[in-house]
Formats: C-alpha cells, structure tokens, sequence
C-alpha cells in the first residue's frame, strides 16, 4: 500500500494547560452570573417502581427564598427527553415513578441553596408497586426489553458447536462503572427574546440538547442556542444525561424570564444520572485440543434501567465486540437488553464494547484453564488472520489487522513468558501471597453504528489581520480535541497553534453535530475542519494568481509565511490583500465518513471505518487471607496509527487504563433492596487513586503504524479502546487465585474484582471448584 | 478572671487580603465563601464531602508561633474556623515576574491536566507538598496526593510533574515563602486570645437560635461555652461535621471551633502513656505515632487524603461514635481511655466504655473530651491493627482488626482484640478474647478464637461489603496476627513501608 507523506506529529501542549494550573478556565458554574440569576433544582422520587398517590408541593413552595416550582403542566410541549424518540423518558415523572431517583419536579430560588433545601420538602405519597432492580429479577420478571434487541450470526453454530471436540458453558457477571467525572452536570440557561433561549450545558451533545429544550419548550430548533466551551470529564456520561438538566434549566428560565442554573450536587448526579451498564453473559464455547475455537454462542444480558436511552447501541456495541481480536468461525450473539426498576443506563467510554472483550476474554480463559495451557497460547490460536479467517460474526472483513504485531512486540519487551514463569515458581513457594500475569488484546471498531452519526462541520474564519477563529462539532471534555484540530489547521495555514482562536462548541455556529462520542472527535471534526481550510486556501490560490502566481505553480504557507513563485509575503498582509479583493474568507467544512454501511436487521454491514488495535500484559499481586490485591507492573502497546499529538494518546492510553482498572477492581456500585444506589458519592464510590495505579508503568504508541484508511493524517481514535486493555488485570487476578488450586479451574471471577471478590474466590478455590 | 470582651467577627488573611467578616450564618463553608462571596472561582465543587480534594486550598496557621501551611478542603471547612489563619487559594500561585509558579509550569510540561477541573486542587496538593518537604520521594507525592481525585490522566503525568518541581526549585521567589515573615507578624496581629461569637445576622439577642458560631479563648472558656451551651456541636477538623450540613442540609444551631485551641493540640509521652490532645490533628500527632507506635503509621497513613489528616482530630473520630472510625478499634486493643471534662470537673474512662451503643455514648451535655491516654505496649506484647477497604488508601474500612497479645511459654497470657465495622459500634470480641486467653499460640488455639468471633459479631451486609466476607476475613485477620506474631507471614503490602515491627 502506498503510503503519502503526513506532518510529523507533534505533541502541543493541551490549548488550555496553563488556564487549569491556574484555575482561570472557566467552566459553566464558574460563569459570572447576570442579575437576576436564580438556581433551579429537582426534587427525585424516593421509590423504585410506584404510583404517585398524591404530591404536595405546598411546603416547598412556602420555603425560604423559592421562587416558583416547575412541574409537569409547565411543560409546554413534550415531556419527554427520549434520545431516541422512544417516549420512554419523562422530564417529570407522570403520575408513577420507575426508578429511585427519578425527577418529579424542579425547584427555583434566590440561591442553589435555597433551592435545594426547598426540594427536599415535598411530601408525596406514593403506591408501591413490585420493583425489579437487577438482571436476575428482570429476568425472572418476564424479562421485559427496553429496545429491540440484536443477533448478530455467522456459519453454522449449532453444527459446529456439536461437531467440536471441547464444549464448556459459563456465565460471566460485569459490574456496571459510575463516570465520576470531577465536575458534575450543570446547566445555565438565558432567556432572549422572541421564544429565544441560551443554554450553556456541560454536554457531549450540544445538538441534541438544543433538540431537546426546544421539544420541551413546544418551540422550533431554531430558537434555541447551545454552548459548551470545555467539561470537566465526560466518558460518556454527558452524551444523553445533560437533557434533563438542559431542559429544566431552560424551562424555569423561560417561564421565569430570568437566567436559570442548575447543578445538582454530587448525590443526585450520581442517583439521577445512567451509568455503564453491568451485564451476565451466558456463554457457550466449543474449541479444539490445541485451543482453536469452532463456535461460540452467547447471550448478552444487560441491566439497561427504566428506558431505552442509548441501551440499544450499547448492548449492539458489546455484541460488535464479543469477539474482540478472535476468530470466531461459526457464531450467534444476542443481546438481551433488560428493563429494570432502576436509572436508565447511558454511555460510558467503550460504549457496551468493553463487556463484550470481557465475555472474549473470559471464554479464552477458560479454554486455557481447561487445557492448562498459557493464555496467551489460545489468543495466538485464535486471533484474526490477515488474509484469510478475517471476517467477523456481523460480516465485516478485517482488513487492518495488526494484533500479531502489537502482540508478538509487547509480548519480547514486556518478559512475559521469563516472568510468568518466575511467578509461578514464586507461587508455588509463597504461602500468603500470590501473583498472576496476563496479556490481553484489543481489537475496537471505529465509527457510530448509527451510520448517520458519522458526519461532522467546522466553521473557519480567517480576519483581516490574519488570526483565525476556529469552531467545530466537536466538544472539549479533557481530551484534547481542540489541541489537535488546532494544530491542522495551524499547519494547513503555516502558523503556529496560538494564532488560532478556539470558541466554545455552539450550536448556532456548526448545526446538526453529533455528539462528541465514539472516539469519533478527532477523525470527524479534524477532518471536517481540514475540509474548511482548503475550501479557504482552494479561494487564495485563485486569488495568488492574480498576485502574479503562475498556473502550475503551488502556494506554500509555511511559518508565517505564503511564497509562490518567487513571491514571498507575510500571512497577514497576503489575507489583508485578499481582503481587499473581495476573497471569501469564511468556510464551512464538513466530512462524512465514506464506505460504512449497517443493516441492523440482517446484522451484516460495515459498521466500523476500520479497527484500533492494542495490548498490555499486567501483573498483579494478591493476598491470600484478605482479598487485598494491586497491580505491581504494567505494559502497554497501543495502536493510534499517526499519531496526531503522541503526548495527548499517551494520556489517553494511560488515563483510559487506569479508569479500566478502575471499573474491574474498586468501583463497586451498591442499590440496597429499595433500589436505592447507596455508592453515590467519593465517599462510599471509589476510583482509583495516585497511589493504586501500576508500581511500573510502561506505554508505547506503535510508532509504525499507518491508518490503511484515509483518515485525518492516517491517524486513529484513541478515546476508548486503551479502556479495554484493563482486560489484563482481571485475567492475572484470576490467573492469582487460580494458583490456590493449582490452576486446575478457571475462577469465573465477577467484576469489579474487589478484595472481597478475591477472597470469596480464594475461598472457592481452596474448595476445589469455582464461585458458582 | 478578668476576661477581654468577646469579639463578634473574624479575621483572616485571605491571599494578600485581610478580611473581615461578621453576622454570617455559622455553617458557611470556606468553598462557598470563595466561589460565591468573593467571586474566585479557580476551587472548584466535585463532591462536597472532603473526598475529592478538586476544593483543595492551604491554611496557614500558627503552631507554636511558626507559620505552617496544609492543605485542606475548602468544601467542608467552616469559615469561622479560620479566624487568625491565612488562607490561600490557586488565584494567589505564581512564579517569577508573573509567570507560572514551578509547581503550575510543570504540570503544564508534563500534561498534568486533562479536563482541568481536578487541576487546581491537585496544584495546591503538591504546592502545599513542595514548600514542606522538598525532598519528598514518589511515595511522599502519592500520599499527597491520596485526598485528590482525577479521572482523565491516570495520575502518572502529575507525578512525573511533581517530581519534575522538586527538583526545579524557585522557593526564592515563593510568595508565601518570600513573605512568610510579613504573613508571620499580620497573624500574630491577629491573635488577641479573645472569645470569638458570630451570630447569624448579627444579632444576638435571640440566643442563638438563628445560628451561633462561637472560638473560647482557652480550653476553660470551652468548658463555660459548654455548660452554656449544652446543646452544641462541637467542631474539630469538621471532616464529620461538614458532611452533616452539607449532605443532610443540617441546620446547627450553635457551633463551637475548638481547632485553635493550642491545649487541645499535641502529644506528650507521659511514662508508657502517649497522651494526645482531643484536637490534635492526625497530621500533626504523625510524628509521635512513628516513634512510639509504629504498628499504627500505616493505618495512620491511610486515614482519609493528606487534607483529611490535616484537618481531622482523634478526638473527632472517636467522639461521634461511628462503627467505622479508623482509630477506635486500635486505640481499644491498647487499652486507650478518655479524659472527659465538663465545667471544671473531669473523669476518665476506658475507651471502649464510651461507645455504648449506635449513636449514642458515654458522654454528658456540655462535657467533652479533653484528652486520649494511650498505654504503649510493652516490650513481651505483640500489637498489630489492619484495615481492610475497598481501596486501599482514602477509604472507609470494610473491617479493621486490633490485636495485642502478651505470650508467657507460647501460652496466651493476655489478649485483647477489637474491631471496627462488625457491630454498630467498635468493639471488643469478648468471647475470641476468653477462647484465646490461656491457648496455647499455634493454629489449634487460633482457630478456637476464630470460632469466638463468630459468637461476638453478627456483622451487616452494606455498601463496604458482606456480612460473610467481613466474617471470613476477622477470622483471617486473626490467623494473619498470630503467623505474623511468629514470623511466618509473608504478605503485607510489599510496597512502601509495610514491615510489621514486634514492639521490643
């Protein structure tokens, strides 16, 4: 393949470094407020699955400083902010609630305090009714769906599955991850006039929001305006979640006429707002004597809560990577996404594909253990090949395919076969404390499966003194988007990044965007932003021919400078020229990804534009008498193609490890038998710290690595699958407590794996079978 | 006594600003004031319960006339406490002509910040670790570190950055190093050992009931506020308090800072005694736990973030009864008592005695606890605590264990075990204690006392873990003391500093 030349990477600084380290950038609460500014607040139900008898709002009316109260009848179009038109998802509840924590009502004030004290004092009498709160009971409940689910089938399954030498079924449970971003929802909205409204919302979707406010204002798209300059973290957890906020906000400050904002407190963002979906995955595997899978086939079950939300792309996603780097060559997979009497699940990084690398995983684990082989022998067996064995259970060739590479790499520098022999010489030798190593590969498809998600528009304006003023689709939520998009239009124009003004994401500037989702940020708006540039730069060199440049000669625009022909002249004076002769010098840019396609119903297509691939081998150390583990080595090799900024996917990669690690080892999330989420705060939800990340910590970018397809500088997404690599951990874990029985047995260990979970299942071990 | 007026406002510096305050509601946190009295808003809200650390700022205070600065929340720290104090927040970082401070630039060199909001917190943890200890190591950055949360960077960049500044130096130009002898003197300016009373509003002819924030002047005005006063809630670090009203909206209607109260503060050793003060924070009683009581550095470090440690008091953790506090079970096991005292009258009482049951203990309307005795065991005795959380460090544990065991001819001679997190208060386990006592010490008599506890504890199933787990692992905990009380145990946190030493 013939590769052309891209810019050297180069790892700007994040554009908004120094205004954090000082505390001078400004996120939505830190706005000055305008006179009149009042705080809304919302009251939640405190039942799982209800009937709203009666609700008195008398007292909270009465309370100090409260302004009015919103319900309901203050809607004036819809009450619903279903993402996907399912009318699944009221503002307010209507007349019965479905999950503890549900809105009922919002609360405006003089102050945030005011208001949130007033909207603990409603009275309401609710009418019990039957909860279901997990996927045991949903299922045993009849198992009601909140969205279609999916099959995705290649082969004959249940031919292949009995012609297989080695069959084994098991279950796998995956705990679901609270997005803990620092900073919580909030939204500011302002009146204008006409039906007009500005929202400044910390969101991912600021399309959506303004789609949403105005449905709930019964007003057009058009009048609503939404911004977002950056979010203090996102993962997922702002992509459909800013809604409510957003609309409440928006409502109380039209009814009002006054600027309304409302951030709940850290409490209610984590009771009223969705998470990462938990999931138990029945699986069937059957596989030969050398470790070579025949057929697979699995349902995937997922707690999705009271609605649909983005539960159907989710539980879709994690069927897309039920297969994570492997061959499969017969397969069924069915997702079973579950109502529960519980907050509707949403997005979080990865999207529903990290439990379906889990359920891969688990099933090559468990071939290992039963053929006491290493691990890493059955991946090698089973992964994709490059010519042939390459199409996946949706009917997609991988075409790209580097995991041999990334492994066979990681696999020489990481010592991994010298130190998983070490470790079980020093297990078998140490009485309290065991070890485990394991390497786990990633294999993620990018692009939205919603196909028509994958689209993107930039708005350049280049001024007469030659500064530039940039916007895109994209949204700035730490992961510095805006550094890289900067940077190529900085070298498109050949100037240096600080000439190049970022403006907050808004919807009135580039319509229509998707949300900022799906790792999609950088190859979408860089893309879309690189289109706006030349469509600039396609007008100037019509413009340099009449400042004498000669058909066939090029205009390079390099420090500062633009030269055709012998003419050299400085930016500034060649646009101020421009200027003066009417050149246009405004564009909107747009991209849309090209060659994918899905048909959901026959679960074929081309979903992903192409793959991400990486791996990391983890070493863990646990303690025999009391569960208490921690990562004692880390390596990673991760794929991001060229890189756009190699010290920003660094962070990426490290950071999304870390929050991986994080989801399969100490955050637990915990309803009590109300479904009442009682791990709703730092104190009692716990993300890993400084001091539990890997004792040693190696990362590399596979410098070598070149995007086959044609993206922004043949780069890659790096957003979610370095997630993914965590994968190692809970396999080294499990590969620890295994030695307890002399790795007879897979210990099927739950997530997150915390030091009870390490206990139960040394206890089991010693027992001689698993946790079941 | 002739006693000066009382003062009814308070001063602090805030940055280059003096402040002075008056008539505002007692309960107002320091991050509330910032944000929203004085308009900075670099401190950022991520949880409002002392966990998140993205509020941190520094208190600088006098502690034996020297000025030391720590950090702390800025969310569960009331403003009337910092009377006398120096607050500094990120507005008031900077380096050199109006650059970046060291600390800012190489958390910019290194990608510290991702999303930012944690950053500024994270900069004031490290910058409040560089003035103190400019020779700190990696694990001295990760315990500074343990009261700051950020979800995007994974923490390596921000260690790489704040090993990067230690070596990078630029004290000289440190505000507040360069001025430490001006803020010195404005502090000292400030304390004219008067009683301190803020009523909300303003006024004091109702008594109170609108919300009074009182500061005695020594530990026997304390007393008379208290008898006064005998309803009112007692601040120390306000790690506790904090969360009352800002979680559960408490309205508390008087509010008496004992914090500042240089008697309540410190540690003597008095013969085999370790006697700290009520008010002694857990930061500033470390170096006394290092040298007499070793076996407890590592549950010491693991008390909350550095913040935490700063602000809370021993005898905040105990007074309020929690079944989870980190201290009382090893402060039983030693055979720890109280010094409570009530106008001028004071008893004392064994530590295990005021926990009577969930919510409620020994203790009287306007008494308090003055002080905590701390036997030191003896060189024959074994002692160990550990705890056991969710995660490791800045945790609440699931279940601690406190063990001390005198041996005479490999029999058990005296034994006293307590836990934390098995009942609804901390407690002894009696009948462990009475199988063990006279056993010999090997595995048979271990097991034996294993059994015991599965007569003193009938523990919960809750959000920290189950009801079986916190069974199986006391027992192990048990079996963990009596292989590492002979040597036979080799686990242990490998990491850092975990070696168990025998006392003696």
């Amino acid at each position: 393949m013939k590769q052309e030349k891209v810019p050297d990477s180069v790892s700007d600084i994040h554009d908004s470094a120094e205004k954090h380290v000082t505390g001078r950038a400004v996120y939505i609460d830190d706005m000055a407020e305008p006179e009149g500014t009042c705080h809304a607040y919302l009251g939640l139900s405190e039942c799982a699955h209800a009937k709203i008898i009666s609700m008195d709002l008398s007292a909270v009316e009465r309370a100090d400083g409260v302004i009015c109260v919103l319900d309901a009848g203050d809607i004036g179009g819809e009450n619903d902010i279903s993402p996907t038109g399912m009318d699944d998802e009221p503002i307010f509840a209507r007349g019965r609630v479905e999950f503890f924590g549900q809105p009922l009502f919002g609360v405006v004030a003089n102050t945030r305090d005011q208001a949130r004290r007033a909207a603990r004092m409603v009275r309401v009498e609710y009418e019990e009714l039957p909860a279901l709160l997990d996927i045991g009971q949903a299922r045993a409940g009849g198992g009601e769906l909140v969205t279609e689910p999916l099959t995705l089938e290649r082969g004959d399954v249940e031919g292949a599955m009995k012609k297989s030498p080695n069959r084994l079924k098991g279950r796998m449970i995956v705990g679901g991850q609270d997005h803990f971003y620092l900073e919580g929802h909030v939204a500011f909205a302002m009146p204008g006039e006409d039906d007009d409204v500005l929202v400044h919302s910390s969101t991912q979707h600021p399309s959506e929001v303004q789609h949403m406010v105005a449905r709930a204002l019964g007003v057009r798209t058009s009048a609503v305006t939404v911004k977002v300059r950056r979010m203090g973290g996102g993962f997922g957890g702002k992509e459909t979640q800013s809604n409510l906020f957003a609309v409440v906000a928006a409502l109380a400050a039209r009814k009002l006429n006054l600027p309304v904002k409302l951030r709940p407190d850290r409490d209610d963002d984590m009771i009223a707002t969705g998470k990462r979906h938990d999931f138990e995955i029945e699986y069937e595997v059957g596989f030969d004597g050398k470790g070579k899978i025949l057929a697979v086939k699995a349902d995937l079950a997922a707690r999705c809560g009271f609605s649909a939300d983005l539960s159907g792309p989710v539980t879709d996603r994690a069927l897309f990577h039920a297969d994570n780097a492997y061959y499969y060559p017969a397969a069924r997979l069915r997702s079973l996404p579950l109502k529960t009497n519980t907050v509707s699940n949403t997005a979080f990084r990865g999207f529903g594909g990290p439990q379906g690398v889990l359920a891969a995983e688990r099933m090559i684990e468990e071939i290992a253990f039963s053929l006491n082989m290493d691990p890493l022998e059955v991946r090698k067996a089973n992964f994709y090949g490059v010519e042939e064995n390459n199409v996946t259970p949706y009917h997609q060739e991988v075409r790209d395919n580097i995991i041999h590479r990334i492994v066979d790499e990681l696999e020489t520098s990481s010592e991994y076969r010298e130190r998983r022999r070490q470790i079980i010489a020093f297990n078998s030798s140490s009485p309290h404390v065991r070890r485990g190593i394991a390497l786990t590969p990633v294999k993620f498809g990018i692009s939205f499966t919603a196909t028509w998600y994958n689209q993107a528009g930039a708005l350049i304006h280049v001024y007469r003194d030659g500064s530039i003023h940039l916007n895109h689709g994209g949204c700035e939520m730490g992961q510095g988007l805006n550094t890289k998009v900067v940077r190529i239009v900085a070298d498109e124009f050949g100037l240096e990044p600080q000439v190049i003004k970022i403006s907050a994401t808004a919807t009135d500037k580039v319509p229509n965007t998707s949300a900022t989702a799906a790792s999609s940020g950088s190859d979408l708006n860089g893309m879309a932003a690189l289109d706006g540039c030349r469509q600039i730069k396609a007008r100037l060199d019509k413009f340099a021919e009449s400042l004498g440049k000669k058909q066939g000669e090029s205009v390079e625009y390099k420090n500062g400078m633009v030269s055709f022909g012998n003419q050299k002249i400085a930016f500034a004076d060649f646009i101020g020229k421009a200027y003066m002769n009417r050149v246009q010098l405004s564009a909107a840019g747009f991209y849309k990804t090209p060659d994918i396609h899905w048909d959901r119903q026959k679960g074929q297509g081309r979903p992903f534009f192409y793959y991400a691939y990486g791996a990391a081998v983890s070493e863990v150390e646990i303690d025999l008498l009391s569960g208490e583990n921690h990562v004692r080595r880390v390596d990673i090799l991760h794929d991001v193609g060229n890189s756009l900024n190699p010290a920003i996917d660094l962070g990426q990669v490290e950071g999304g490890f870390v929050q991986g690690m994080g989801w399969l080892t100490c955050e637990e999330l915990f309803w009590d038998q109300r479904g009442e989420l009682k791990s709703h705060a730092p104190s009692t939800y716990k993300i890993p710290l400084a001091s539990d990340i890997p004792e040693t910590f190696n990362i590399e970018l596979a410098r070598w690595s070149r995007n086959p397809e044609r993206t922004i500088r043949r780069s890659k997404a790096v957003g979610e699958p370095p997630l993914m690599l965590a994968a190692s951990v809970v396999e080294a874990l499990s590969m620890a407590v295994a030695s307890v029985n002399d790795y007879r047995a897979c210990p099927r260990l739950a997530t997150p794996v915390t030091p009870e979970r390490v206990l139960m299942a040394v206890e089991a071990m010693k027992n001689g079978g698993d946790e079941r | 006594m002739g006693r000066q007026p009382v003062r009814r406002k308070i001063r602090f510096w805030l940055n280059d600003e003096l402040v002075e305050l008056e008539g505002f509601g007692p309960s107002m946190n320091v991050l509330d004031f910032l944000r929203l009295e004085k308009g900075l808003r670099g401190s950022k809200e991520g949880c409002g319960e002392g966990d998140c650390g993205a509020c941190t700022v520094l208190v600088g205070r006098l502690v034996d006339g020297y000025l030391t600065y720590e950090s702390v929340n800025s969310c569960i720290r009331f403003v009337a406490s910092l009377d006398g104090c120096h607050l500094v927040t990120i507005e008031h970082l900077r380096g050199e002509n109006g650059k970046l401070h060291p600390v800012q630039e190489q958390m910019v060199l290194h990608h510290g910040s991702q999303c930012g909001f944690c950053t500024p917190g994270i900069v004031m943890s490290l910058y409040g670790l560089w003035m103190s200890n400019p020779d700190a190591l990696e694990s001295d950055v990760k315990m500074a570190l343990q009261g700051n949360l950020c979800r995007c960077t994974g923490y390596g960049p921000i260690i790489r950055a704040a090993g990067a500044v230690l070596q990078a130096g630029g004290q000289r130009f440190d505000p507040l190093l360069a001025e430490r002898r001006k803020m010195q003197e404005r502090l000292e300016k400030l304390a004219d050992g008067r009683r301190v009373e803020i009523c909300r509003g303003g006024e004091m002819e109702k008594g109170g009931d609108r919300g009074l924030a009182i500061l005695p002047s020594d530990v026997d005005d304390l007393a008379e506020v208290l008898l006064q006063y005998p309803g009112a809630t007692i601040v120390g670090g306000a790690t506790d308090v904090g969360l009352w009203v800002n979680k559960q909206l408490r309205e508390l209607e008087v509010l008496v800072f004992i914090s500042h109260l240089g008697e309540l503060q410190g540690f003597e050793k008095k013969g085999r005694e370790l006697v700290l003060g009520a008010a002694a924070s857990y930061s500033s009683v470390l170096p006394a736990i290092e040298r007499h009581l070793p076996q407890l550095r590592e549950l010491w470090e693991r008390i909350g973030g550095q913040q935490v440690r700063n602000m809370g008091t021993i005898g905040g953790n105990i007074a309020n009864g929690s079944p989870i506090g980190d201290t009382p079970p090893a402060l039983i096991a030693l055979g720890g008592s109280l010094v409570l005292r009530r106008g001028q009258e004071r008893r004392s009482i064994l530590l295990e005695d005021y926990f009577l049951a969930y919510g409620r203990q020994d203790i009287r309307e306007g008494e308090f606890i003055e002080s905590i005795r701390i036997p030191l065991p003896g060189g024959e005795e074994f002692f160990a605590v550990y705890k056991l959380s969710k995660r490791r460090e800045e945790d609440i544990s699931t279940l601690c264990g406190a063990f001390r065991v005198r041996l005479e001819n490999n029999r058990v001679d005296e034994i006293t075990i307590a836990f934390g997190g098995m009942a609804e208060i901390p407690k002894r386990a009696r009948a462990a204690e009475k199988a063990l006592k006279g056993a010999e010490w090997n595995n048979a008599g271990i097991g034996r006392g294993a059994q015991g506890l599965r007569e003193d504890f009938v523990p919960l199933s809750d959000v920290r873990g189950s009801a079986q787990y916190r069974m199986l692992a006391a027992k192990n905990l048990l079996q963990r003391f009596y292989l590492e009380s002979t040597g036979r145990y080799n686990g242990g946190k490998s990491r850092d500093h975990a070696e168990k030493t025998a006392a003696g």
